[in-house]
């Protein structure tokens, strides 16, 4: 007998799959169905469920203020992404391959920098960054954000270059290259999906934070990420819920588009024990 | 010299050659530590220095006249002294481990329901596991507003619900009355950590051997019972490894909370985390609120070695 609920024919099972599914999507629908609407119509008692008519006003509105920040958050979330790519991927490779006395302990360092709170970071980062100059500075908010997405995609390569073997790279050191040519001619090629995972995830975690940007970005800047400036929406327009939901809406757009173009990496980056931190 | 020893000459020098050519070949040391490089120095740079700034800080009267000055004097342990003796320290920790616990129990129970309610395909059963996991990929601000749109006073959807089956007065308030926004925080990040458990459990369920309940079934062994003797007893490593590491993600929630509540009304849903950055950022004593930081990441390296240590069998994470 194994788990599960046999009682229940498939069609039942869909069907109370559907409404469980329905029930957990409830909030993003409610965030989607609201940004839909008017002011009238998300205050109105009993609210609707399903609304009569929708408008797309809320998006017109918030639009032309919300685009830098989107435009900000994609170029930090794109620096991210490389910055950790390129330092992230030769580390793997290396902690996969070559045996260092060292291997072991920093993989197991890396692994605890995904358990460390990230607000243990904030304080000395927002003292080291001002000393530097990098508060309110796109360069700023990359380091910042990589903290977390560089470890991550470190570990996440090291799994798919140890299903590699090593003795493809081997067979090109008789053609006379380097360890640096055989990565990049031979092994490279091959953990491409691999590196597209660390990639998105590096770039969802940046487009996703929330704490560096609050904490390296002061309040006079003009480097804004789309994070940051949701939260000060509903802090300065405390009742202007349907825009605050057209820009929580156009804050998921990004990685809407990600998931679905890419959604057999991000299988692959959830299942190897990637976490959300 | 005879031209046979000659050649036995040449050949033995290239065979030493070739050995030690390849030899070089199979170990560059320094080659191989250029791959480590960049990854080590940026580590060491951005997370190291910051961590070991932070201990510093800690141990300095660091206010905001110190950032200002450049000069902090060294005062020991009294900032931890300080921060533990706050009233506000006892608070937050009742409501982390409320947080923490009132969080991961619930996500476990409803996770393992859901993964043994998909454990078995149906018509739709991947595409329907696979929008559960939405929300996990969906950025935290995100999250937070809406579920702070959804426990709002004038006319949050939850909140009419309740008054509307007459089981709390109308415009009610979660978020502004102590206990309630607590409790509030805690339902926002149930739902946050379901996809999370599913994940880990479904993918726990499907590497259980089918044989090991096939025997249950010869034994007579019913419904329940090959819940109890078999799954369950397989799926503890699984299980272990999901109630730590929600432990581990759960104790350092900032995002969430921050945003909904901020850690009012009145410092009752202040956490260990919010609580820290309160310190530092709104009252300006990096020093205490270093201090506080540093608290919490003692907890969690504790945590996490204790994790790592207890998971080394099961996981091959080296």
């Amino acid at each position: 007998m194994q788990p599960g609920l046999r009682r229940f024919s498939p069609v039942a099972m869909t069907v109370i799959g559907i409404i469980l599914t329905l029930i957990m999507l409830f909030p993003l629908y409610w965030m989607l169905i609201n940004s839909l609407e008017t002011s009238q119509q998300i205050f109105a008692i009993p609210v609707a469920i399903v609304p009569s008519q929708i408008t797309f006003a809320s998006y017109i509105e918030v639009f032309q203020t919300q685009l830098p920040h989107l435009v900000t958050s994609l170029v930090i979330s794109i620096g991210t992404a490389l910055l950790a790519i390129v330092i992230a991927t030769p580390a793997a490779y290396g902690l996969a391959h070559f045996r260092f006395r060292v291997t072991l302990l920093i993989v197991f360092c890396l692994l605890l920098t995904q358990m460390i709170p990230t607000v243990t970071l904030a304080t000395p980062m927002f003292l080291i960054f001002n000393k530097l100059g990098l508060l309110n500075s796109y360069l700023g908010l990359v380091l910042a954000d990589s903290t977390y997405a560089v470890p991550f995609a470190i570990l996440i390569l090291r799994a798919f270059f140890l299903s590699i073997p090593y003795e493809l790279a081997q067979a090109a050191f008789v053609d006379g290259t380097g360890e640096w040519g055989a990565f990049i001619r031979v092994i490279l090629p091959l953990v491409l999906p691999g590196v597209v995972t660390a990639a998105l995830f590096a770039f969802l975690f940046a487009w996703g934070d929330f704490i560096y940007a609050l904490t390296l970005i002061t309040t006079s800047s003009i480097v804004v990420p789309v994070s940051l400036s949701i939260y000060s929406y509903i802090g300065q327009y405390s009742n202007a819920w349907n825009n605050a939901m057209a820009v929580a809406t156009l804050a998921c757009i990004p990685a809407a588009i990600l998931l679905v173009l890419f959604q057999r990496y991000i299988t692959a980056g959830l299942t190897s024990g990637a976490l959300k931190g | 010299m005879s031209t046979k020893t000659q050649a036995f000459i040449k050949e033995r020098a290239e065979t030493r050659k070739g050995v030690k050519r390849r030899r070089r070949l199979r170990r560059f040391p320094l080659a191989r530590v250029t791959f480590l490089l960049p990854a080590i120095i940026y580590m060491l740079l951005f997370y190291g220095y910051p961590l070991f700034y932070s201990i510093q800080v800690s141990l300095e009267k660091y206010d905001l006249q110190a950032e200002i000055s450049g000069v902090a004097a060294f005062v020991g342990l009294n900032n931890y002294i300080a921060v533990v003796q706050d009233p506000t320290f006892r608070d937050a920790a009742i409501h982390t481990l409320l947080f923490t616990v009132l969080s991961i129990v619930p996500q476990f129970i409803l996770g393992m329901a859901l993964a043994v309610f998909f454990y078995r395909y149906f018509p739709l059963s991947r595409l329907l596991r696979a929008l559960f996991l939405l929300p996990w990929l969906v950025p935290l601000i995100v999250s937070g507003t809406v579920w702070k749109w959804l426990f709002n006073e004038t006319n949050g959807l939850i909140d009419q619900i309740l008054a509307g089956l007459h089981l709390l007065p109308p415009h009610f308030g979660w978020l502004t009355t102590p206990g309630w926004a607590l409790a509030a925080l805690i339902i926002a990040n149930i739902w946050l950590g379901i996809p999370f458990n599913l994940a880990i459990l479904y993918s726990g369920l499907q590497s259980i051997d089918h044989e090991f309940y096939e025997a249950a079934a010869i034994d007579g062994a019913n419904r329940w019972q090959s819940f109890r003797y078999v799954t369950v007893p397989l799926l503890e490593p699984v299980i272990g490894i999901v109630l730590m590491l929600g432990f581990i993600y759960t104790i350092k929630v900032f995002d969430i909370i921050y945003v909904i509540t901020q850690g009012g009304p009145g410092n009752t849903t202040q956490t260990f985390s919010t609580w820290s950055y309160t310190l530092s950022f709104s009252e300006q004593l990096f020093g205490q609120g270093a201090a506080q930081a540093n608290i919490i990441l003692v907890i969690s390296l504790i945590v996490a070695l204790l994790y790592l240590w207890w998971s080394r069998r099961t996981t091959q994470w080296i």
